[in-house]
């Protein structure tokens, strides 16, 4: 696989047969060995399944011949090992799921099949979600392409880093806190996280039900573009997804900046901020303004309440949806003495450190007592956060654009602790409080490592962020 | 509100995770901790303000009353951990065992 | 009742409240499209969704909300126009996601009321209902099919229920039983369920506290399960009553606890756990948006919504004066027989045999046969035509009973049997003269006793001509020629 080529660009030679989908099938698992993609190396893909993504291009291939086509046809991607396949396990990187397929696919899959797409792995990820830096999988923690020292991001860092290293160039992901966006930024790719509802939830192991969205990957703003076209759309199965439709995300990259106003919410930019992100913005801004648009200083007011929102919210939720996970009907199960002991030996075995933490924290917090003061709340300042994002849309504002991450990817094992891991999303999780689509790309480099930019937008305006994202991404050029 | 070892063991208890008292008190400093940061939500005002209540102005989306499951690839007994006669088996609960007792 | 129980009646006074689960006869379950059949093999009807697979998602039944709605009209509910799902959060083998989607804070009805009886003052007997609303049922355990284990099956699990809470305002098992036979029959006239405590389609717990006659305060309350039948369930809080009344006798303090109802030993036992372990940390289901009901939707359920037994009791008594009150609560037990009787009065033009002829023979039928009202071989127009021909003369009331037994075999219309059958009643004198000759000679002591002038034997005679005519001879022009023969 040439590290250069794009979605768009597989998908043009395969439907005009210049190259099969076999091809870039068999390019694209030849470069996963070659840089080490998985367990003994990089560790960022869990499952692959060679034979059946080579037998699925074949197919791809035998429909092209009898004149089928797709957005993606023949194109290689990786999915998140929470979203559920038929083929390869569906692990959410834990023991409690180890091994475990999935007897229905998530409708985000049956899309990309439909259009062509070849699933080639599944990546590795924090366990259920739950971290920003991928070490929290129980199959070993996954690391940077751009630096094996460094994580990838996370939770959703095999997707981004199998993206980064040219796998693919369309990877699937989630996002509950910026679980997309941070690896992308990390990684040097871009991430993006769609209006929650935009994308079906069906299939998607829930983490945090009211935040959670599947997320898009690409090596450029328009693989990412065509990716979430693929997926996004009403699902029956899904109550909490959207009947708003569908536009053609790629075209905005015929899209102009003139005369949009892009908002620089001060909050994001706190004295503290690392003066080299703050430079690679500042520059971003600079390009914005060339490109015709106008950047207005704005204020989130309650965007310092965001992360203890959210480590309120999420565990809470999450506290409930892994109760499912009791060895009673599928994954792990230990015996024990009397079902109340199975359950625990069950529990403790399967469920890592993190993901403990969490459902401790999420129970204590709904529990009889806490509900009022701590979940109701979260909900409640919830609302504020939200309203803010309103506030600023509704007064003739287009789009935010903020540094995604404080820092670079950091070294594996440099956050021991729980609360300063949290602190990676703290640019990153309001938008999943809001609802609102954000997405990063990579705007320059600090010490050699990328770093990203991020655009939200108000809600399905998904395509006024492409706008801007294809111009950024077009004015800064080789920079990045 | 400082998170004592009876609070984690009664709610490591409501969420059946089995926790060693090493386990215990490690986590217990940790919640501590955790919540600490959340405090400072109780300064601020939400006085009239409704909680979030999921998106969806439109409301719950209904489906017709018709027999379309989604199917299974898969038969139960090729996931599930223990079945017989089409059942899933546990351990027996004993005759007076309550749902949700702890 | 014991000297005892009269003792404790005295002295103390029982308030109960119950909340009866109740599920909806919907083609497919609440949030999946997974059959609500019951009788299949276990496990067989289920989906990602009712089994709680990892990532599987609820989508609302739209007609298990009518259905909901109707019973919370009937109820006389305040049916809100938002309401929301909650998750009821708790760990047991046949609760396959660990939490049960229900509906907590903002239920979908509230405030309604049923009248349970009448007073001999004339005054009514009401029951509050604080609120229904709508959740999923759990799948089966069984616990002594396989040794050392216990079998889930969760065909159950994801069957559409309504619960439905009363105030505590019962006083007494008279009022509890009065009660749920009041809302059976409601339920059931508005076809939302099968309402069977055998059948497990009607589930009763029950909430019941003690208080010294006189006293306002409520005393302490304590919950009775696993009740398997409205008997069951007045026996069971008979005992816990008494058990609650001896604990105030003693000075104590009832503690508030679930008590399980063991039919077979008469006893109420407490449950395993521990007070203050129900902790089921319900908060808003957010797979789920609200559940809105516009006010148009409400106002078309309620069309729809046939009469209630109260307004047909009291139509029937209007309408119908020669029925009795018994026969109207009899008449009026289920919809379909009050549809029945109805269609049979109106056709027939007379009330009153269309009554008596359903409570008689119509209801022997259907225990003997085994038959439902609703798909008896008899239909209405029929049985209606039946006694039109008897009511016309045309057959006699015995024959008609033999046209019944025939229609019930064939469904065939009456007049076609009557025929058929040689049932028609015969007035003729040539043909009744022509039997009555037939019947003397068969009979020669009893003709000639007769023709000497013992009047007592004409009904004798009578007999056996209806017999010969099979039923057809009109006994009246039989007996005046019968008369005329006597004694000659």
């Amino acid at each position: 696989m040439t590290p250069s080529l794009t979605a768009a660009g597989i998908q043009k030679a395969v439907t005009s047969g210049e190259r099969s989908a076999l091809s870039f099938a068999k390019a694209s698992v030849d470069r996963a060995d070659e840089i080490g993609a998985g367990r003994e190396g990089l560790n960022i893909l869990l499952h692959r399944d060679d034979s059946a993504a080579r037998a699925r291009a074949r197919s791809i291939d035998d429909g092209i011949e009898k004149g089928q086509t797709g957005l993606l046809a023949g194109v290689p991607i990786v999915v998140k090992d929470n979203i559920a396949t038929l083929e390869m396990p569906t692990s959410c990187g834990s023991r409690i799921l180890d091994g475990y397929v999935s007897p229905y696919e998530a409708t985000a899959i049956t899309r990309l099949a439909r259009q062509g797409a070849v699933i080639v792995a599944k990546s590795n990820m924090d366990e259920f979600a739950m971290g920003s830096s991928t070490e929290n999988s129980a199959f070993g923690p996954a690391k940077n392409p751009l630096n094996p020292a460094l994580v990838p991001g996370g939770s959703s860092g095999g997707s981004g880093a199998a993206v980064a290293a040219g796998i693919v160039p369309i990877a699937l992901g989630s996002e509950t806190g910026g679980s997309v966006r941070q690896p992308a930024a990390f990684c040097g790719v871009v991430g993006v996280k769609p209006t929650y509802g935009r994308v079906s939830r069906c299939g998607l192991v829930a983490f945090a039900s009211s935040l959670d969205q599947i997320g898009v990957f690409g090596r450029t703003v328009n693989d990412a573009a065509l990716g979430l076209e693929a997926v996004a759309g009403l699902d029956p199965l899904d109550s909490t997804s959207a009947a708003e439709p569908v536009p053609p995300y790629h075209d905005a990259a015929r899209g102009s900046l003139t005369g949009v106003v892009v908002g620089r919410p001060r909050e994001y930019f706190p004295p503290e901020l690392d003066p080299s992100i703050r430079e690679r913005c500042d520059a971003a801004f600079d390009a914005m303004r060339t490109l015709g648009a106008e950047v207005r200083d704005v204020s989130l007011p309650h965007t310092s309440l965001a992360i203890p929102v959210y480590y309120i919210i999420a565990p809470a939720e999450a506290s409930s949806n892994l109760a499912r996970f009791d060895g009673v009907r599928y994954g792990l199960r230990i015996e024990g003495d009397g079902l109340q002991a199975m359950y625990e030996a069950t529990r403790s075995r399967g469920f890592g450190r993190e993901v403990t933490r969490r459902i401790l924290l999420g129970t204590y917090v709904l529990s009889a007592g806490y509900y009022d003061a701590y979940y109701k709340k979260a909900q409640q300042v919830r609302a504020l956060i939200a309203r803010d994002f309103a506030n600023v849309f509704a007064s003739g504002v287009h789009l935010l654009f903020t540094p995604t991450t404080p820092t670079p990817a950091f070294p594996l094992g440099a956050k021991s602790d729980p609360y300063e891991m949290y602190l990676s999303d703290i640019f990153t999780c309001t938008a999943n409080l809001a609802g609102v689509p954000a997405m990063s790309l990579p705007i320059g480099r600090v010490n050699g490592l990328p770093v990203g930019g991020q655009f939200m937008a108000s809600h399905f305006d998904e395509r006024q962020m492409f706008v801007a994202a294809f111009a950024l991404e077009r004015a800064l050029g080789a920079n990045v | 509100m400082a998170v004592t070892p009876d609070d984690v063991r009664h709610v490591a208890l409501l969420a059946r995770l089995g926790l060693t008292p090493d386990a215990l008190n490690a986590y217990v400093a940790e919640l501590n901790t955790i919540l600490e940061h959340m405090d400072v939500l109780s300064r601020v005002d939400t006085e009239g303000v409704e909680p979030v209540a999921g998106i969806g102005a439109a409301g719950a989306p209904l489906r017709p009353d018709d027999n379309k499951p989604v199917e299974l690839a898969r038969a139960i007994a090729d996931f599930a951990p223990k079945t017989k006669d089409g059942f899933f088996l546990v351990p027996r609960l004993s005759s007076h065992e309550e749902p949700g007792a702890a | 009742m014991s000297s005892d129980a009269r003792a404790n009646e005295d002295r103390y006074e029982m308030v109960v409240g119950l909340e009866v689960h109740v599920q909806l006869k919907t083609r497919t379950k609440i949030f999946c499209g997974c059959s609500a059949d019951f009788g299949a093999p276990p496990n067989a009807h289920t989906c990602p969704v009712c089994l709680g697979l990892p990532g599987a998602l609820p989508v609302l039944n739209d007609h298990a909300v009518d259905l909901a709605i109707r019973a919370a009209l009937a109820l006389c509910c305040n049916v809100e126009s938002t309401s929301v799902f909650a998750r009821k959060n708790y760990f047991y083998p046949d609760l396959p996601k660990g939490y049960q989607i229900s509906q907590f804070d903002k239920p979908l009805a509230t405030k309604g009321c049923v009248t349970i009886g009448t007073r001999v003052d004339g005054s009514k007997v009401n029951v509050g209902i604080t609120r229904v609303h709508m959740e999923e049922d759990a799948g089966k355990s069984i616990h002594d099919r396989f040794p050392g284990a216990t079998a889930v099956d969760l065909n159950r699990a994801g069957v559409p229920l309504v619960e439905i809470v009363s105030e505590p305002d019962m006083r007494s098992t008279a009022e509890v039983d009065a009660y749920l036979k009041t809302l059976k029959q409601i339920l059931e006239y508005v076809a939302v369920s099968d309402v069977s405590m055998e059948e497990g389609s009607l589930r009763v717990d029950a909430n019941v506290s003690t208080r010294p006659r006189g006293e306002t305060k409520l005393g302490t309350k304590t919950e009775v399960k696993n009740m398997n039948s409205f008997s069951g369930v007045v026996r069971a809080l008979e005992v816990e009553f008494a058990r609650q009344c001896a604990v105030l006798d003693r000075g104590g303090k009832v503690e508030q606890q679930t008590m399980l109802w063991d039919a077979n030993a008469g006893e109420v036992r407490p449950t395993r756990s521990k007070e203050g372990s129900h902790d089921y940390r319900y908060f808003p289901e957010p797979d789920l948006p609200p559940l809105l009901v516009p006010l148009d939707r409400i106002d078309r359920v309620k069309k729809e919504l046939p009469e209630l037994p109260d307004a047909r009791r009291a139509r029937f008594k209007d309408e119908y004066p020669s029925l009795a009150e018994y026969d109207v609560a009899v008449l009026t037990a289920s919809r379909a027989m009050g549809d029945y009787f109805e269609a049979a009065a109106h056709r027939s033009g007379d009330a009153k045999a269309a009554a008596t002829w359903i409570m008689g023979e119509l209801f022997a039928t259907l225990k003997a046969t085994g038959q439902t009202i609703e798909h008896f071989t008899v239909r209405p127009a029929d049985l209606a035509d039946l006694l039109k021909l008897i009511a016309a003369g045309t057959i006699s009331r015995s024959a008609g009973k033999q046209v019944f037994l025939a229609m019930v075999k064939t469904g065939d219309p009456p007049a076609k049997i009557a025929e058929r059958d040689g049932l028609l009643k015969v007035s003729d004198d040539a043909s009744l003269a022509r039997w009555i000759d037939e019947v003397l000679a068969d009979n020669p002591d009893e003709a000639r006793r007769f023709l000497g002038g013992e009047k007592r034997l004409q009904g004798v005679l009578v007999g056996y001509v209806m017999k010969k005519s099979n039923g057809a001879a009109d006994p009246k022009r039989l007996n005046q020629l019968l008369a005329t023969r006597l004694g000659s």
